[in-house]
């Protein structure tokens, strides 16, 4: 049976289930016992699972990401959260230099969660709106997810606890409450590395993840207006990238758009155009072509940061540009 | 200092593309105005460009071997000249000179007048993009570069889509294509125009896929030049166009022979050039066609168009493959004339040195099949005219004159004719009129 729940709701539920199936999944992170969490995910988590399992910890990335770590080899495990992901940058060096690389060196698995709040249009500024996962997917050795759905979100994040290697969960901060949908009960899982098309098209393919998935889906339909079906690939995963999808996906139609919302240059796009002319050469009508953030850090100021983040209208330009090539 | 565009010359109303053969200078070179610059094949002719201007040469574009349609810019010059897009120009006829014997002397040419600015190319734009996409397409379903070339596009710059290009397939499997632009045949005179034009009919195959089912070495795989390619083309082409039936006449060389022989050293002498059966063949030919004028039209749907002049086309085969130059005017030309414009024809045609307007505009066609001991001959049409006549190797045969047996100079005459317009009646006839004159010409005849 499905109901509807917030993106955030499935986030909680997908937490709480799974910590009631497996007693060594455990919770560290800032203000998540007391406070409940930052955005309310953890709220009740301390009454059930008592101060042993819900850890509030010392406001210090480095020490929550070593901790987890620790705990994960020990054969725990541990649900890491960064209270904003921006924050990740001062457990840099654990995650790389650590978490990422101790199963190469030792074969002992490093079974842990790093939930990282990220994202923008909240007016969270420069430090509490940045999308960093460009930095990770360049450090192998990490698994990295970014659910777009409440169903997505759920799912994926019981795939992760219940992945052996360490898993970056990145959950975007303004699909928390802006994002409803169907959520099946119980426990289920949305495997790692696998896209979804969210949208079958023959004219056009826009390969997305997060918010980006939102936008695309909107102008797609306002494009159906005009007789261009557009096909939507939700990655869902950015490490494994799912890349026979994408490709089936260009292959098809010939013209790619890759939108994401994190800044331009070093993005997760460019690592997906240069797979696509390298697997898709043949079959494209059009260049392949990025839409994303600018290079600055997340303006506060809200006319800046409306004019820095995509949006609808500028995917539905970008994709009638690539559409007239 | 300002740049000048190079474009791929039209050399024939037409021609819509040509083929990079070898470039005479590279980018950084100094080229005068009218120095050679690049040498290019067409489906009629090879041919050498002169420089438009003089200065660097700042851009070669395409690569030798490389097929470009007309007016595609394909080198860019450096110049203290005001800039313009120039078209190379054509090299201007060559003056009719004697020609010895033996030697394959290049007339000395005029110097070349810079051809005017060429007017902006209309849609589709030369020189178009094509994506990855839109050439797999093409390749698989074997639409050539020059059809493609062709195809109006609708993306950005005029560009032909994959829509678009679906879209031609669509139509052309409906037998629904429109016509599409084909500037240089819209301004052809009318004559040139009749033939239908259908599309190459030569599917491209890729030779990696041939390779497996052909392989060496008990096979050659060879790629079709140009020029052989538009012969198979027209062939194909002539024979569904027009029902050929043929007119073969006995015919009694003996008096044109003693003729030949006669004047043959004088003749040689005063002209530079050995005195052959041909012009005794043109000659009757054009007389014959003036009595029979529908032998020299052509045909436009439900209409015949009659010439008041005579191009006759002499087919000759060179180390290129056929090529089949025109006297133009032909009915204007004695029989001297006549002698010295085919072997002037001829002596060029071997030598690659026809100009492009040289090898249009025929009305009826010769082809001398017996200089290959050819006995008979059933020769294929040249489009778009209604006949084409072949002779054949002339023997020394018993015939029965008078009751008796004679030894005589024979040769077959083939007339191979559009029966859409000419019946055995005409073809018949005019074949007599030919046949009736070169028998009967007098002893003293002055040549």
């Amino acid at each position: 049976m499905a109901r509807e729940l917030t993106y955030i709701e499935a986030i909680s539920e997908g937490l709480r289930e799974e910590m009631r199936r497996d007693p060594t999944v455990f919770l560290i992170g800032e203000d998540i016992g007391e406070f409940g969490g930052a955005f309310k995910v953890t709220r009740g988590f301390l009454e059930e699972f008592s101060a042993e399992r819900v850890i509030d910890s010392v406001l210090a990335e480095g020490a929550i990401i070593g901790a987890a770590t620790g705990a994960a080899l020990a054969g725990l495990r541990p649900v890491a959260e960064m209270q904003f992901a921006d924050f990740i940058s001062n457990g840099f060096n654990q995650i790389v230099n650590i978490s990422a690389k101790y199963h190469y060196r030792n074969f002992v698995p490093v079974p842990m969660v790093v939930r990282l709040p990220s994202g923008g249009g909240i007016r969270g500024g420069p430090f509490h709106s940045v999308n960093p996962e460009a930095w990770f997917l360049h450090v192998p050795g990490l698994k990295i997810v970014a659910p777009s759905t409440p169903a997505d979100a759920k799912g994926l994040l019981v795939s992760a606890i219940r992945d052996p290697n360490p898993v970056l969960y990145f959950e975007h901060k303004f699909l928390y409450r802006h994002s409803r949908g169907e959520v099946a009960e119980g426990l289920y899982e949305v495997p790692i590395g696998k896209a979804d098309v969210k949208r079958t098209g023959t004219d056009l393919t826009i390969i997305t993840y997060h918010a980006g998935v939102h936008w695309a889906l909107e102008a797609a339909s306002a494009l159906a207006e005009h007789g261009i079906e557009c096909e939507v690939v939700d990655l869902r995963s950015l490490v494994p990238l799912d890349r026979e999808t994408i490709l089936l996906s260009v292959r098809k139609t010939g013209r790619a758009l890759i939108v994401h919302e994190a800044n331009i240059t070093g993005g997760v796009g460019a690592e997906i155009a240069a797979i696509i002319a390298a697997g898709a050469f043949e079959h494209l009508d059009a260049p392949v072509r990025r839409l994303a953030a600018p290079d600055t850090p997340v303006p506060y100021a809200a006319p800046l940061e409306e004019a820095f983040l995509p949006n609808v209208a500028k995917v539905r330009e970008a994709a009638e540009r690539l559409l007239a090539y | 200092m300002s740049k000048i565009e190079v474009v791929m010359p039209q050399l024939g109303e037409s021609l819509t593309e040509g083929t990079i053969v070898k470039w005479h200078k590279k980018p950084g070179d100094k080229i005068r105005k009218d120095e050679t610059l690049l040498e290019i094949s067409t489906d009629k002719v090879d041919s050498e460009i002169p420089s438009p201007a003089s200065g660097v040469i700042t851009k070669i574009l395409f690569d030798e071997q490389k097929t470009v349609a007309v007016r595609t810019v394909i080198a860019e010059i450096e110049t203290d000249e005001a800039s313009a897009v120039v078209g190379a120009s054509a090299p201007p006829p060559p003056d009719v000179r004697k020609d010895k014997p033996s030697a394959a002397e290049k007339a000395p040419q005029a110097p070349a007048r810079p051809a005017p600015a060429a007017p902006p190319a209309p849609a589709p734009a030369p020189g178009r993009f094509y994506s990855p996409l839109v050439l797999s397409i093409a390749r698989e379903e074997g639409i050539s570069m020059s059809e493609l070339e062709r195809l109006p596009g609708t993306g950005e710059g005029g560009r032909v889509s994959k829509k678009d290009l679906l879209a031609y397939l669509d139509a052309r499997k409906h037998g629904t294509v429109p016509p599409v632009q084909d500037t240089p045949s819209a301004s052809a005179p009318a004559h040139q125009a009749s033939a239908p034009r259908i599309e190459s009919a030569l599917k491209h195959v890729d030779s990696g896929d041939l390779v497996k089912k052909y392989p060496a070495p008990a096979h050659e795989i060879l790629q079709m030049s140009n020029i052989l390619m538009k012969m198979s083309e027209h062939m194909v082409r002539s024979v569904q166009t027009s029902p050929h039936v043929q007119a073969i006449h006995e015919c009694d060389m003996t008096a044109v022979d003693r003729i030949r022989r006669k004047n043959a050293a004088a003749f040689e002498k005063r002209e530079g050039f050995k005195l052959t059966f041909m012009p005794f063949i043109c000659d009757a030919v054009i007389k014959a066609l003036k009595q029979y004028p529908l032998v020299n039209s052509s045909v436009e749907g439900d209409k015949i168009i009659l010439k008041r002049f005579i191009n006759l086309g002499i087919a000759v085969a060179s180390e290129n493959g056929l090529i089949v130059p025109v006297v133009k005017n032909a009915e204007e030309k004695n029989f001297t004339g006549l002698a010295r414009a085919v072997n002037d024809l001829a002596a060029r045609t071997r030598t690659r040195r026809l100009v492009p307007s040289e090898i249009e505009g025929g009305t009826f066609t010769i082809t001398n099949f017996g200089v290959f001991n050819t006995t008979i001959g059933i020769p294929i049409i040249n489009q778009p005219q209604v006949a084409i006549l072949g002779t054949g190797a002339i023997k020394k045969r018993p015939v029965v004159i008078n009751d008796a047996i004679a030894i005589r100079s024979v040769a077959y005459l083939t007339l191979s004719f559009d029966h859409r317009i000419v019946d055995g009646a005409l073809g018949g006839s005019f074949m007599n009129a030919i046949v009736t004159h070169l028998e009967n010409l007098p002893e003293d005849l002055v040549i």
